[in-house]
């Protein structure tokens, strides 16, 4: 009884909050304030013909600091709950045969799927995309290599060392924006070169340059979950 | 105008299923059809953030949400073992 009456109080609640919002929303016809300022001045600024890149890696640099950390944080979180040993990465589970499907599939797709990881976060300063979504598509393409072969040995020394590198390397870029140019992840550290060009990759300052460890370090972070999961199955 | 009543209808078409999937995901008993419901949902969220014109959020909706999320809670599913999975 209690407990209903506690349900239905949050509900309400919800609901009011809900409703308020409802109520005092109206339609803007223009943008206003700080959005103003980043649509009107974000191009000439930091140079990215996609503004969402501009924002997010260099207006707020620290929130894309703060979201590497937080993947870092899960991925260890996770390692320290699985509690994983050497031996384990070694061993191999009997399964049910995968379907010829998948196999034939997987061996088509996976470089296909790499390379559009690659693209979307090399290209994040030019097309939708970026940093993060790259690494997770590369981070999907590992997932299909792992259902094709569940007893697919990756060599987690590499992955380590990859987003151990890319990580320190995006942060080494953040703290070089600080030193060489406005502040924290200032992309013009190799001075300002204009707006970024479509079809030419290194155009707008160090955008590529970060958002291609960060895609890395995101990729290997994801991969590295999944082959800990996997390896963790005593039984298919 | 033709273009705007095509593109609110999909929108509402895959709200609708949306929801059902969803209560489909809470109320069902079988754990496997549950999480399979919830990654549709994912897939589906995704469609329409790119109807909306945010082609970046629904990469990631798609992959982390729709395929990497769906596989984990496969992981832990397995690693459970309960019987009315």
């Amino acid at each position: 009884m209690l407990r209903n009456i506690l349900i239905a109080l949050v509900i309400l609640v919800m609901g009011y909050m809900f409703y308020n919002t409802y109520s005092n929303y109206e339609t803007r016809t223009e943008l206003a304030g700080i959005s103003q300022h980043f649509a009107a001045q974000g191009a000439q600024e930091v140079g990215a013909a996609n503004l969402v890149t501009a924002i997010v890696v260099t207006y707020r640099g620290f929130d894309t600091l703060g979201e590497v950390t937080i993947l870092f944080l899960t991925a260890s979180i996770i390692a320290f709950f699985l509690k994983l040993k050497d031996e384990d990465y070694d061993s191999s589970i009997d399964h049910r045969e995968t379907s010829e499907l998948l196999v034939t599939a997987s061996q088509v797709l996976i470089p296909i799927i790499f390379l559009f990881g690659i693209y979307v976060f090399m290209n994040g300063h030019l097309t939708p995309g970026g940093g993060f979504q790259g690494g997770a598509i590369i981070a999907t393409g590992v997932a299909l290599m792992i259902m094709a072969n569940p007893n697919v040995r990756l060599n987690y020394h590499v992955i380590h060392w990859v987003e151990s590198v890319s990580g320190v390397s995006f942060v080494v870029i953040g703290i070089l924006g600080m030193v060489l140019a406005g502040g924290f992840l200032d992309n013009k550290i190799f001075g300002q070169d204009g707006l970024g060009e479509f079809g030419t990759l290194f155009s707008a300052g160090a955008i590529p340059i970060i958002y291609s460890f960060v895609g890395l370090k995101v990729g290997a972070e994801i991969s590295n979950i999944l082959n800990k999961y996997q390896k963790s199955q005593k039984e298919a | 105008m033709n273009n705007q009543i095509l593109f609110v209808g999909i929108a509402i078409v895959i709200g609708i299923v949306s929801i059902v999937l969803s209560f489909v995901a809470i109320h069902n008993k079988k754990l496997s059809i549950a999480i399979i419901a919830a990654g549709v949902v994912s897939l589906f969220a995704s469609v329409l953030y790119l109807l909306m014109a945010a082609p970046d959020v629904a990469m990631t909706e798609a992959s982390i949400g729709s395929g990497l999320s769906t596989l984990i809670f496969f992981y832990v599913l397995n690693k459970i073992k309960r019987s009315d999975a």
